[in-house]
C-alpha cells in the first residue's frame, strides 16, 4: 500500500528549491492495554477534574495557565497562545551541515520519510551527495502550529527527515570522573576480550531482533477468555556478581568459548569465525 | 498515546522492593529495576529517564483558577475510581475485555522482564538514529558499583554499544546500552518492524546527474560545520509564552493563585531534574 504523505514542504538549498512530501516513518506495533475498573471489569474513563472542587470541568471551560512560580499561573488566552504560533509556511530552511555522527542519540525523536513532489532528479541528487560526504543536514520546519528542528539524512537514494528534541526536553547528564576507580587491569583485559567475543562489525542487523510479545499476550488472553487457568512463572531476579569479578569474567569467557562451538554447529558465526574463515 | 498504559509511567506499576538510600533521601522513583548481564557479570540497576516534557509549562485551570487534572471515572459505578482501585484490560473482541495482571505480563517472558542481558556489542556510532526513540540513566543500585563502573570503562575504551531486548512495564523494549561520560545510558531502538522500510517510499528509477551531485556537495561543504550544538535549538513557543506570561504578571492581569496541593507526580518539572542530577552523582560516587 503506498503511503499517504502528512505534510507538503519545499526544501530550500541555496539557489535550489526541491518540492518534498513527508510520511511519518513509524508505525505503531505497540500492544494497548485499556483501564478497568477492578469491581466490575467495566472500562473506565478520563475524565477532567477541576483539582479545587473535584467537579468534572467541560472542555469548553477550560482555561490554560502559564505556571511563572509553585501555585501561580497566569492565564493565555486562546488568541493570545495562537498568536506566538509560528507563522504557516512551507519552506524547510538549512541551519547547517554536520558530520552525520555528530548528533548524541538522545536529540533524536521522530523519524519521517522525505520523498520528492514530482520530478526526483534533484532529489536523488542531494541524497547522494550527502552519503558521499557522510554529512547530515540540520534543518527547521514549521508544521500544524509547531516549529522544528530536524536532522535530514540519506538512506541510499532517500532522504529521512528526523524531528530532533529541544534543549528543554534533554536532560543533560552530569560528567562523571571515574579515575579514583579506575579498574583493575586485569578485569578490564578479561571484560575486552567477552566484549570482543561478542560483537559484530558495521551496521548491527536490527532486523533480526522482533518482539513476539504481542503475539504472546494474544495467546494469553485468549486462554484466559476460554477460561484456562494458568501457570505463572515467576521471573528470576539475578543475583549481583559477589566477590571476584576476575573468577566471574574467566568463567564468562570460558562458557562463551562453548557456546560457541553450539552456535557454529547450528551456521551462528560471529566475527572471530568470520575472520579466521 | 492516550487513554493507554502501554507507555511506562511512575503510576503504572509500583516496585515492590526496598528502596535505594539516594531514592528515599531524594524521592524519584526509577522507571525500572533490575539487572544488567554481561557473561556471568550481573549488576543491580535502576533506569531514570534521560528526557522530560517540556510542554509542563502550560496548564489547564477550572473556571475557578483550580488545575485540571485527570480523573478516571466508571461509566457503570457512575463514580470516580483511585488508581488503586484499576486494572489493566485487554480488549480481545469489541467490548470484551480480559483482565491482565502484571505478574501475567512478567511470566510471558520471565528471562527478560527482570534482566537486561548484553549478548551482542556492535560499534556505538553504527546504529542508525531512525531507530532512536528515547533515552534513560542506569545508576548501579547494589552495594557495590565496581561491575557498573568495568562496564563503563571498557565501553568507553572499546567504542561499543551493547545491544539487548528486555520487558519494562507492558512493554518488550529493544536497547543499546552506552557509555557516556562516565555513565550507563540505555537508548530504547524501535524495532525494525515499527519502522516503514524504505521500500515503501515508491521512487521512480531517475538517472542521478553527476553535475547536480556535485553541485550540492559544494553547497553543503560551504555551510559545513564539525560539531551542531543541540542547546541551540530553542522551543520557541515556550519562551514566547514565558515572555508572555511575564510581561502580563508585572501588570497584575490575569494572574491567578491557587493553594490546591496537587498528588505526587503532578507538579513535575525542574525540582526533580535536580533532584535527578544528585540521584547521578550520588549513586556513582
Amino acid at each position: 500500500m503506498p503511503m499517504r504523505a502528512t505534510w507538503k514542504g519545499v526544501l530550500q538549498l541555496g539557489k535550489q528549491k526541491l518540492p518534498v512530501k513527508l510520511y511519518t516513518a513509524v508505525h505503531d506495533t505497540a500492544v494497548h492495554f485499556h483501564l478497568l475498573h477492578k469491581k466490575d471489569g467495566t472500562r473506565v474513563e478520563q475524565r477532567l477534574v477541576s483539582s479545587g472542587s473535584g467537579e468534572p470541568i467541560e472542555s469548553s471551560a477550560i482555561q490554560k495557565g502559564f505556571a511563572i512560580e509553585p501555585g501561580t499561573f497566569v492565564i493565555l488566552k486562546a488568541n493570545e497562545l495562537k498568536a506566538l504560533e509560528p507563522e504557516s509556511s512551507r519552506e524547510i530552511e538549512l541551519v547547517k551541515v554536520v558530520p552525520s555522527h555528530a548528533l548524541p542519540p538522545a536529540w533524536f525523536e521522530r523519524p519521517y520519510w522525505l520523498g520528492p513532489d514530482g520530478d526526483a532528479t534533484a532529489y536523488i541528487a542531494l541524497a547522494r551527495a550527502l552519503s558521499s560526504q557522510e554529512r547530515q543536514a540540520i534543518v527547521t520546519w514549521s508544521m500544524r502550529g509547531r516549529s522544528y528542528t530536524g536532522a535530514l539524512r540519506a538512506r541510499g537514494d532517500r532522504l529521512l527527515l528526523i524531528a530532533l528534541r529541544d534543549r528543554e526536553e534533554v536532560i543533560e547528564a552530569p560528567k562523571m570522573t571515574s579515575k579514583s576507580r579506575a579498574p583493575d587491569a586485569k578485569e578490564l583485559a578479561l571484560a575486552e576480550q567477552l566484549v570482543a567475543a561478542l560483537e559484530v562489525d558495521g551496521e548491527p542487523d536490527l532486523t533480526q531482533f522482533h518482539s513476539d510479545y504481542r503475539e504472546r499476550v494474544h495467546e494469553l488472553v485468549e486462554q484466559k477468555a476460554r477460561g484456562h487457568k494458568l501457570r505463572l512463572v515467576k521471573p528470576r531476579t539475578r543475583k549481583p556478581t559477589e566477590g571476584s569479578l576476575e573468577k566471574a569474567l574467566r568463567a564468562s569467557l570460558g562458557a562463551q568459548a562453548n557456546g560457541h562451538r553450539h552456535a557454529a554447529k547450528r551456521g551462528g558465526r560471529t566475527r572471530k569465525e568470520q575472520k579466521s574463515a | 498515546m492516550p487513554n493507554t498504559t502501554s507507555h511506562p509511567s511512575k503510576t503504572s506499576r509500583k516496585p515492590k522492593r526496598r528502596k535505594s538510600e539516594t531514592e528515599e533521601r531524594t524521592g524519584l522513583h526509577p522507571q525500572w529495576s533490575g539487572s544488567l548481564s554481561f557473561g556471568l557479570v550481573s549488576i543491580p540497576v535502576q533506569l531514570y529517564s534521560a528526557t522530560r516534557n517540556a510542554r509542563v509549562g502550560l496548564r489547564m485551570l477550572a473556571p475557578d483558577g483550580s488545575p485540571v487534572v485527570r480523573r478516571y471515572y466508571c461509566p457503570e459505578h457512575e463514580k470516580q475510581v483511585d488508581q488503586d482501585e484499576l486494572t489493566r484490560g485487554y480488549e480481545f473482541k469489541p467490548g470484551k475485555y480480559v483482565e491482565v495482571s502484571d505478574e501475567e505480563l512478567a511470566a510471558l517472558e520471565p528471562e527478560k522482564s527482570r534482566d537486561i542481558d548484553l549478548r551482542l556489542f556492535v560499534p556505538a556510532d553504527s546504529i542508525d538514529p531512525v531507530h532512536f526513540e528515547r533515552m534513560y540513566f542506569l545508576t548501579p543500585s547494589g552495594d557495590t558499583s565496581k561491575a557498573y563502573h568495568l562496564l563503563v570503562n571498557v565501553m568507553e575504551r572499546t567504542k561499543r554499544a551493547g545491544i539487548a531486548t528486555f520487558v519494562m512495564h507492558d512493554r518488550e523494549y529493544l536497547v543499546a546500552i552506552f557509555s557516556q561520560h562516565g555513565l550507563l545510558c540505555a537508548e530504547v531502538l524501535r524495532f525494525s518492524t515499527e519502522l516503514r522500510a524504505e521500500s515503501e517510499l515508491e521512487l521512480k528509477a531517475s538517472k542521478p546527474d553527476p553535475k547536480l551531485v556535485k553541485q550540492f556537495e559544494t553547497l553543503l561543504g560551504k555551510h559545513a560545520h564539525d560539531k551542531f550544538d543541540p542547546d541551540s535549538i530553542h522551543n520557541q513557543r515556550n519562551e514566547a509564552m514565558r515572555e508572555l506570561a511575564a510581561k502580563k504578571a508585572r501588570t497584575g492581569k490575569d494572574v491567578i493563585e491557587t493553594s490546591v496541593n496537587l498528588a505526587d507526580g503532578e507538579e513535575a518539572g525542574e525540582a526533580e531534574t535536580v533532584d535527578l542530577m544528585k540521584l547521578l552523582k550520588q549513586s556513582l560516587r
